[in-house]
């Protein structure tokens, strides 16, 4: 049995780094992820985690550094949000190509301009294609129990790929709330020793890592990444349930939480901490409606939303980010794998707008009025 | 080809097998009588081809030699000339 | 599901408040949510911090627009900010002032079941400097018995351990023995 915290979302992110056994960590500060930096460099000066904190001068840096000691076969972690994420861009897709299990959470805030320190998911949705697996948490339980299953997705021989651990700036980051956490001895029984499986750098064994991969084999190399992130979809719900066995916790199947669905008319598709309102919505005020939570947005379980959402009366999705001149992407995903049924789209809380119980109302209404089907429609918004 | 996972290629300095000589136009050829021994050229070749042989002095090795010039340029006494690659 | 809304200023510690609730709840087995108003904080300007308290699980995670109590570090406050905005009709206010602040304290705050304590000599006796958070949440789980006494007194060493933990400690059983009704 666990251990009840009263604690925030980025003190449940650090909890699980620490309890992970991470070797390197290198990261660097910025709102509303500054908290799980000063919290892992306090855990490796007191000691309580055997690790090597690199202090770095950016973000771009951060990632790079944890690139570099991933390679050597070490389990590594880094953690930012908004601007920071941007910085990293170039590296993301370096840290995937390489096939590099690094595990990043990134504390969800909008990008500038206008300067916004606020949650949305801009961040992380302007990152959608870098090949990294992203899973969104609903609450700070959630996300110590997504970070440690992240290491082992990650680390899954068919896998391969970097976890981005995405969560809602403000809203979790820096609201308590009680979290269990388990005793750490069987947290490193469930993920294990790291052991390094396509390659390790060491000078006694040598190996070439990023070399050129020309027009001969370059396209070879994307679609195995795609194909990785097949495999993803199965290996998800396997920790996710082995997690359960082990800990009592799930989260769905690991790839979609579905609320109340079966029973519902109108079904809203949305991600993060406003699904916790949603469902709040749904008990109090709407039981005839239902909730698809989208916990991996990349890899996409389309074809799970498909089968939950054919025959619906009414089928809406709630975006934090947009993709300006076109539909949002959640929205988009969505219909890729669902042409066939009517989908409104709605955007909301954008650089951290709260999203009110009133506002999820309007959702429900612009699903049933079967508006926002090729144009998004605006949740509180005044002009 | 085999593709590995993450394009890591386990065989350290397998990229030898890349014989690069394969794409000179221009042959350089050096007159070991003409050479003073500055050892120049064996300093500004950008792929390390040209060494130095005890018996021979320093010797050109083709199957790396791209026939960029540079050596050819830098020689103080133009003991290296570029001829055209006959095929 | 209780909520709570507490207005401060910067560096008086509302958000610290909001936490001690929180843990408070959970050693009384319950579940809660503390928050700050997100947004920067400066030094002197007026804040507010939120709490939320339950027997289940608490999944909404929007704001707090109407609060069931509403808890005043500063009196300043009151009238500079609607402190009151939203309260439900049979909400519980609990101002840190002094009796003789209420006379004109008490038109601001209207009908609702107002509860008072000086907290600000109280911190300054047992802290000696006026961080009055302590002290206000001692005063509101004798108002409103959202918590126990001894939870509260729990949080407080969790919070802050050691010396300065206990004279925190004093100032929360003080207000709680202190604190009247309007
Ligand atoms: S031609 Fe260029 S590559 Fe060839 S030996 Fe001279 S410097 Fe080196
Ligand atoms: S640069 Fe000319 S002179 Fe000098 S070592 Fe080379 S060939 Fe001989």
């Amino acid at each position: 049995m666990g251990e009840v915290h009263v604690v925030n979302g980025n003190y449940s992110a650090a909890e699980a780094v620490k309890a992970v056994d991470v070797d390197v960590i290198a990261a660097y500060p910025i709102t509303p992820q500054t908290p799980v930096v000063e919290y892992l460099s306090e855990f490796v000066a007191n000691g309580e985690l055997d690790a090597e904190f690199i202090h770095v001068e950016s973000e771009h840096s951060a990632i790079s550094a944890v690139v570099g000691a991933s390679a050597t076969g070490v389990r590594v972690f880094t953690a930012t949000a908004s601007q920071g994420l941007a910085l990293m861009h170039e590296v993301l897709f370096i840290a995937s190509g390489m096939r590099l299990p690094i595990v990043m959470t990134v504390a969800n805030r909008a990008l500038s301009a206008p300067i916004n320190i606020w949650c949305d998911h801009s961040d992380t949705m302007a990152q959608r294609d870098t090949s990294w697996i992203q899973l969104y948490c609903e609450s700070n339980q959630e996300i110590y129990d997504t970070v440690i299953q992240a290491y082992r997705i990650a680390e899954n021989e068919d896998v391969l790929l970097p976890v981005m651990v995405c969560y809602d700036g403000f809203t979790l980051s820096h609201t308590l709330e009680p979290v269990e956490f388990e005793p750490e001895d069987e947290i490193r029984e469930f993920v294990g020793e790291f052991e390094p499986i396509h390659c390790k750098l060491d000078p006694e064994e040598p190996m070439t890592l990023g070399p050129v991969g020309g027009p001969d084999s370059y396209m070879e190399f994307k679609k195995m990444q795609h194909e990785a992130m097949k495999e993803a979809l199965k290996v998800i719900p396997e920790v996710n349930s082995e997690f359960e066995k082990r800990f009592g916790r799930s989260y769905g199947d690991g790839l979609i939480e579905p609320y109340n669905v079966d029973d519902a008319d109108v079904v809203i598709i949305a991600m993060g901490s406003v699904c916790g309102t949603i469902k709040h919505v749904i008990d109090e005020h709407r039981s005839d409606v239902g909730l698809i939570k989208v916990k991996a947005f990349r890899p996409f379980p389309g074809d799970d939303i498909r089968r939950l959402i054919e025959g619906k009366d009414a089928v809406v999705t709630i975006d934090r980010a947009h993709s300006y001149g076109s539909m949002p992407p959640l929205w988009t995903d969505v219909k890729a794998h669902a042409p066939d049924v009517e989908v409104s789209s709605t955007i909301a809380g954008l650089g951290g707008r709260d999203i009110r119980v009133e506002d999820i109302l309007e959702v429900i209404e612009v699903a049933e009025k079967g508006e926002g089907t090729d144009e998004p429609v605006w949740i509180n918004v005044n002009v | 080809m085999k593709y590995t996972v993450g394009a890591v290629i386990k065989e350290p300095g397998s990229t030898r097998r890349n014989k690069t000589g394969s794409w000179r136009i221009f042959r350089p050829v050096l007159d070991h009588e003409a050479c003073v021994h500055c050892g120049r050229c064996y300093m500004y070749c950008p792929d390390g081809c040209i060494s130095l042989d005890p018996e021979k002095g320093y010797v050109i090795d083709y199957d790396y030699c791209k026939g960029c010039g540079i050596c050819a340029k830098v020689c103080p006494v133009d003991a290296i000339e570029m001829v055209l690659e006959e095929d | 599901m209780i909520e709570v809304r507490i207005h401060g200023r910067g560096g008086q510690g509302a958000v610290t408040a909001a936490e001690i609730l929180a843990i408070a709840a959970k050693e009384d087995g319950k579940y809660s949510q503390a928050f700050p108003f997100f947004g920067v904080e400066r030094r002197g300007a007026p804040v507010q911090a939120f709490a939320r308290i339950s027997d289940h699980f608490i999944r909404v995670r929007c704001q707090i627009y109407e609060p069931d109590h509403v808890v005043v570090l500063d009196p300043s406050l009151v009238g500079t900010v609607n402190v009151v905005k939203g309260l439900k009709e049979d909400g519980v206010v609990v101002v840190n002032a002094r009796e003789e602040e209420m006379n004109h304290l008490s038109e601001e705050l209207g009908d609702y079941d107002v509860y008072y304590v000086d907290a600000t000599s109280i911190a300054l006796d047992e802290l000696g400097v006026p961080i009055v958070n302590t002290a206000m949440v001692g005063a509101y789980v004798r108002a409103t018995g959202t918590v126990s006494l001894d939870a509260v007194k729990d949080a407080i060493r969790m919070r802050f351990p050691g010396e300065i933990g206990e004279k925190n400690v004093s100032a929360a059983e003080r207000a709680y023995e202190e604190v009247k009704e309007l």
